[in-house]
């Protein structure tokens, strides 16, 4: 904070000059790779295609409305199938995530050398790898389906679940889990009733998150051919069926809109 | 009852919290532990359930050393010890109920107790206690919806429940205000003396020890610096334990409220 003594008055300005001058030099730095990047993007484009957008998405408009109402009929089956790859997906990997938190949460851990490390590692690998080439791998051992797709959202949430709840883990209240070992409980029985009943409201929130999440990601991987809805896109988009791909768009999005809801719905009811 | 010998923690970080405590507590006295912050109260009462591992000693409990059994006799040996804590410790979760029968849970299975299908003799023994405390109306509240008074004589009901020989009450009161300060350890006071418990108690507030206790022992950087009756806390004696200080204030007051006892 510099101040200038001038005709007895102090000046505040709120850098000084130096710092004013590397200030602008960012600035200036900034655009100009800005620009340097613009040309070279413009460079590799094709810019015919980019004018002519708008007239070809205007076209596809025209293809796809109004969608074909009747093909509903056709989409009841695939939703169902998309809601119960999102449902047993999610129940199947809170299953496997709950032991993989406990032995990674630090305060929980049999051995933090050994053990953790491959909690840890279990986590990082199915959280890093995206449910679409989980399901492109799950295909070719599985073969293609709703189960490959089941467990492709499975194995993704995973480690979603499990790092969210090893960190409720370790946030717990150490004091009630010290009141119940000085009682002389057991192992577990200190963790059903010094651990579970604090972690609880966590577990339940993360469970309808991910649900929510396996939803909207369930929707896309038909797209492979793991079932469900996108099965039924893919099919359409490969004959060009317009009509009935907005209508899959608009099924889609009502779907999610709903799962939204419920979700939010229960997770107000638990906190 | 209890004998500490040579009871001696050094932690991982090289602090010496407790230095060759020799300490003996005879069936049924109450003794309340004195002394600053960071003196080493808390630490020597969870060496003696082995909430934290004592480095050197033995900790005598009739005649067992508790300080070197395997994990299934400590477990059995925590039955014999309540403990009341500065926080309540509740499970917030749990029921007043549930809270109570948790002190059972060494004596029953884990499926039991996961089912919280105890057996009768502890549900009513449970009752009992809420009774005794008058809490009974609250049994069926969920612990975080009490009051700090309330949920302090939860978890003298828990650490009852045991069927303990001895109490382990770290700062019973420190979270309470001047009354209910004087409730609880009147409660827990009368509680060892219906049952012939041994009890100690870990304190900050002196003038309340001195109104209780029969005999008060003071702690500093690890070591036993007093011990005795509690008249025995002269300004000296005060001075030596927490330092330098005006003492006089602290022993008038007592007298005062004393008096002000006296009067209601």
């Amino acid at each position: 904070m510099p101040v200038l003594e001038k005709d007895d008055t102090q000046i505040w300005r709120r850098r000084t000059r130096g710092q004013a001058l590397t200030h602008w030099a960012g600035w200036l730095i900034g655009t100009a790779i800005f620009v340097y990047c613009w040309q070279q993007i413009s460079g590799a484009t094709t810019w015919f295609f980019v004018w002519d957008a708008p007239r070809i998405a205007g076209d596809i408009w025209t293809r796809a409305t109004p969608p074909r109402w009747e093909y509903i009929a056709q989409l009841g089956r695939p939703i169902w199938d998309t809601l119960n790859i999102a449902t047993l997906g999610t129940l199947m990997a809170l299953v496997m995530a709950v032991p993989v938190a406990f032995l990674a949460a630090r305060n929980t851990t049999p051995s933090r050398l050994f053990i953790r490390p491959i909690a840890l590692l279990i986590i990082v690998s199915t959280r890093s790898i995206n449910s679409l080439i989980w399901a492109l791998l799950l295909i070719a051992i599985i073969g293609p389906g709703v189960f490959a797709g089941v467990i492709a959202i499975a194995i993704r949430s995973i480690g979603f679940c499990a790092k969210l709840l090893y960190e409720a883990i370790e946030e717990i209240d150490h004091t009630q889990v010290e009141a119940i070992t000085a009682t002389g409980a057991s192992r577990w029985q200190v963790m059903a009733y010094g651990i579970v009943p604090q972690i609880l409201p966590a577990f339940a929130g993360i469970s309808v998150f991910r649900w929510d999440i396996n939803i909207r990601e369930s929707t896309v991987l038909g797209l492979v051919g793991a079932g469900g809805i996108g099965l039924q896109l893919q099919s359409s988009l490969n004959v060009l069926a317009w009509p009935q791909v907005s209508l899959i768009l608009l099924v889609i999005l009502a779907f999610v809109v709903v799962s939204e809801w419920v979700s939010a719905k229960v997770r107000g009811a638990i906190i | 009852m209890l004998r500490l010998e040579g009871l001696t923690k050094t932690y991982k970080t090289g602090d010496q919290a407790l230095t060759d405590i020799d300490l003996e507590v005879p069936k049924g006295q109450v003794l309340a532990l004195i002394g600053p912050s960071g003196a080493g109260k808390s630490t020597m009462i969870r060496c003696i359930n082995r909430l934290v591992e004592p480095t050197a000693g033995k900790v005598l409990l009739d005649g067992v050393d508790i300080a070197h059994l395997s994990a299934g006799a400590l477990r059995r040996a925590r039955r014999e010890m309540g403990m009341i804590f500065q926080e309540y410790a509740l499970v917030e979760r749990l029921t007043v109920m549930e809270n109570v029968l948790s002190g059972r849970l060494g004596y029953v299975g884990f499926w039991r107790s996961f089912t919280r299908r105890y057996p009768q003799a502890d549900v009513d023994e449970a009752f009992r206690l809420l009774d005794r405390v008058g809490l009974l109306h609250m049994a069926d509240k969920r612990a975080d919806e009490l009051s700090g008074g309330q949920r302090q004589r939860v978890g003298i009901c828990r650490a009852l429940i045991q069927n303990p020989k001895l109490l382990l009450v770290d700062e019973p009161t420190a979270s309470l205000d001047p009354k209910t300060s004087r409730q609880i350890m009147r409660l827990i006071c009368e509680l060892c003396a219906e049952r012939g418990l041994a009890a100690i108690i870990n304190i900050h507030d002196v003038a309340l020890a001195q109104m209780f206790v029969a005999r008060v022992v003071g702690l500093r950087f690890g070591e036993i610096a007093f011990d005795g009756a509690p008249d025995g806390l002269t300004p000296d004696v005060l001075t030596q334990i927490y330092g330098e200080e005006d003492w006089e204030a602290t022993i008038e007051k007592v007298e005062d409220e004393d008096d002000i006892e006296a009067a209601e």
